[in-house]
């Protein structure tokens, strides 16, 4: 059974059609990059995968649970950063992850945000009001709330948006460190990402799937990827 | 795959988890401290100052309840703006409608931290019982009676700020709309107001729609008179108010 399945979701705002009967599924093991212009849909597939938009049609399935009849069991198994990664600003990291883990309902909240401070290297500043934290930092919060669980499904949007190239590099370790027990889906803008995380491409643009194949047959229809993604997504 | 049982029940943990944040995220801000203290320098002036409590020379509190409604009014949306308001204008709210919690749970756990906050407010007046009871022998029944209708009261003014904070992410819009709510509640049973609305809709009207303000309702308590009806209507809005927010937000 896949971890996430999407079928055919579409959701329009007013006459303006965002998402058009998009379709895949990702397995454990699989990281997804997702890939589009700005205003593709990707964000909008995004939030009707986490539950956060209802579709106006199509089922979204997070590791088995239908996302709208049985959402709160399909929201235990998922974590979801969402894209600028917003958090509590007048709360501390600590509290933060700490909240996150009792809204959760996690049998020892103390040991998982040890832990996921550890992993996401936010020991040093967890004691600091996010409001006060540098973007990278910020963005490693997001992060680090979306894994507190050790979810099954891991969706992020955009988690290395902004971020200098070393704060880029450690998002990605540590998302790799993690992927093999998981599905993730990743959206980025940026191509060089596929080749580094991803196993496999999803391209969306104007709200349809383009093009969903492996990273190695993604990488072979050219060295130029920028000069794909225009054709892909024209 | 061992998704299923990986996830015991998690009872009324988050719940409580929501509630703690919330009443906490009021004390996270210089706001709460003014709040308290606007309060409470309001009702203790308007009571000495305008309603002459002291001057009046009875040991009773109505007169420092009389002004309640209007605090409520005022404080209660005040309190409220930040319901939903803030959780979109952070983008957080994202994060809570994607956390395995309900918006009903949510929504509640909100609810009953910002009207424990309120309670809060309330509670240090006591000081001002303890004065009457200081200076004369006042009937405590009485006092206890208008301190509950107070919070209830209070309960009803946070409904419509929370129906305020859902429909936008600006804090002084949910203010300002829920303030101007509850305002009109406020005028409804005076006077002036009723006179003006007799020539509206004349005065059958006018004494069915009484029966819908907030002095009206909380007049009785202050008197030692705790009845079915107020207490139902406090209720209901409170309650209203709620269902209305939860549904808003759940709709967006």
């Amino acid at each position: 059974m896949p971890l996430i399945e999407a079928k055919n979701l579409s959701k329009s705002y007013g006459a303006i059609r965002a998402v058009h009967a998009v379709s895949f599924t990702v397995d454990r093991g699989e990281v997804v990059g997702f890939l589009g212009p700005n205003g593709a849909g990707k964000s909008t597939t995004m939030k009707m995968l986490t539950g956060h938009l209802r579709a106006d049609e199509g089922v979204a399935v997070i590791a088995g649970f239908d996302v709208a009849d049985q959402a709160v069991q399909a929201k235990q198994h998922l974590g979801y950063s969402p894209e600028g990664a917003p958090a509590y600003g007048e709360m501390t990291v600590r509290e933060f992850l700490r909240f996150a883990a009792d809204l959760r309902g996690l049998p020892d909240a103390a040991e998982s945000v040890r832990k996921t401070l550890e992993l996401c290297r936010l020991n040093e500043v967890a004691a600091q009001t996010i409001d006060t934290l540098s973007k990278g930092y910020r963005m490693r919060v997001g992060f680090a709330q979306a894994v507190i669980h050790d979810p099954e499904v891991l969706i992020l949007d955009e988690p290395t948006d902004g971020l200098d190239p070393n704060q880029k590099f450690e998002v990605r370790r540590i998302l790799k460190e993690m992927a093999a027990r998981k599905a993730v889906i990743v959206s980025t803008h940026i191509l060089e990402e596929v080749g580094e995380l991803c196993t496999r491409v999803i391209v969306i643009a104007k709200g349809e799937v383009r093009c969903d194949e492996s990273r190695d047959k993604f990488l072979a229809r050219g060295t130029d990827l920028n000069a794909v993604f225009r054709q892909l997504t024209a | 795959m061992s998704s299923s049982e990986k996830s015991p029940s998690p009872g009324l943990k988050p719940f409580t988890a929501m509630v703690r944040r919330e009443f906490a995220g009021y004390f996270r801000t210089p706001l709460a401290y003014v709040f308290l203290a606007v309060f409470n320098a309001f009702a203790v002036s308007l009571a000495f100052f305008v309603g002459g409590l002291y001057e009046s020379g009875i040991a009773s509190l109505d007169r420092f309840f009389l002004y309640h409604p209007w605090l409520w009014a005022f404080l209660a949306p005040a309190a409220g703006a930040r319901l939903w308001a803030e959780e979109r204008r952070q983008g957080t709210i994202e994060l809570l409608l994607t956390w395995p919690i309900t918006v009903w749970q949510a929504a509640l756990g909100k609810f009953l931290a910002a009207w424990l906050f309120l309670a809060c407010a309330l509670l240090m007046t006591v000081p001002v019982a303890l004065t009457v009871g200081w200076l004369g022998d006042p009937d405590w029944g009485v006092i206890i009676a208008g301190y509950t209708g107070s919070l209830l009261c209070a309960g009803a003014c946070l409904g419509i700020a929370a129906i305020a904070s859902a429909l936008t992410r600006s804090q002084v819009i949910a203010f300002v709309t829920g303030f101007l709510a509850c305002f009109i509640l406020v005028l409804v049973g005076y006077g002036v107001f009723d006179e003006l609305l007799a020539g509206l809709i004349g005065s059958a009207g006018v004494d069915e729609i009484r029966r819908l303000g907030l002095w009206r309702n909380l007049e009785p308590f202050t008197l030692g008179l705790v009845d079915v009806r107020p207490i139902a209507y406090f209720l209901s809005v409170a309650f209203a108010g709620l269902g209305l927010s939860t549904i808003i937000v759940e709709r967006r």
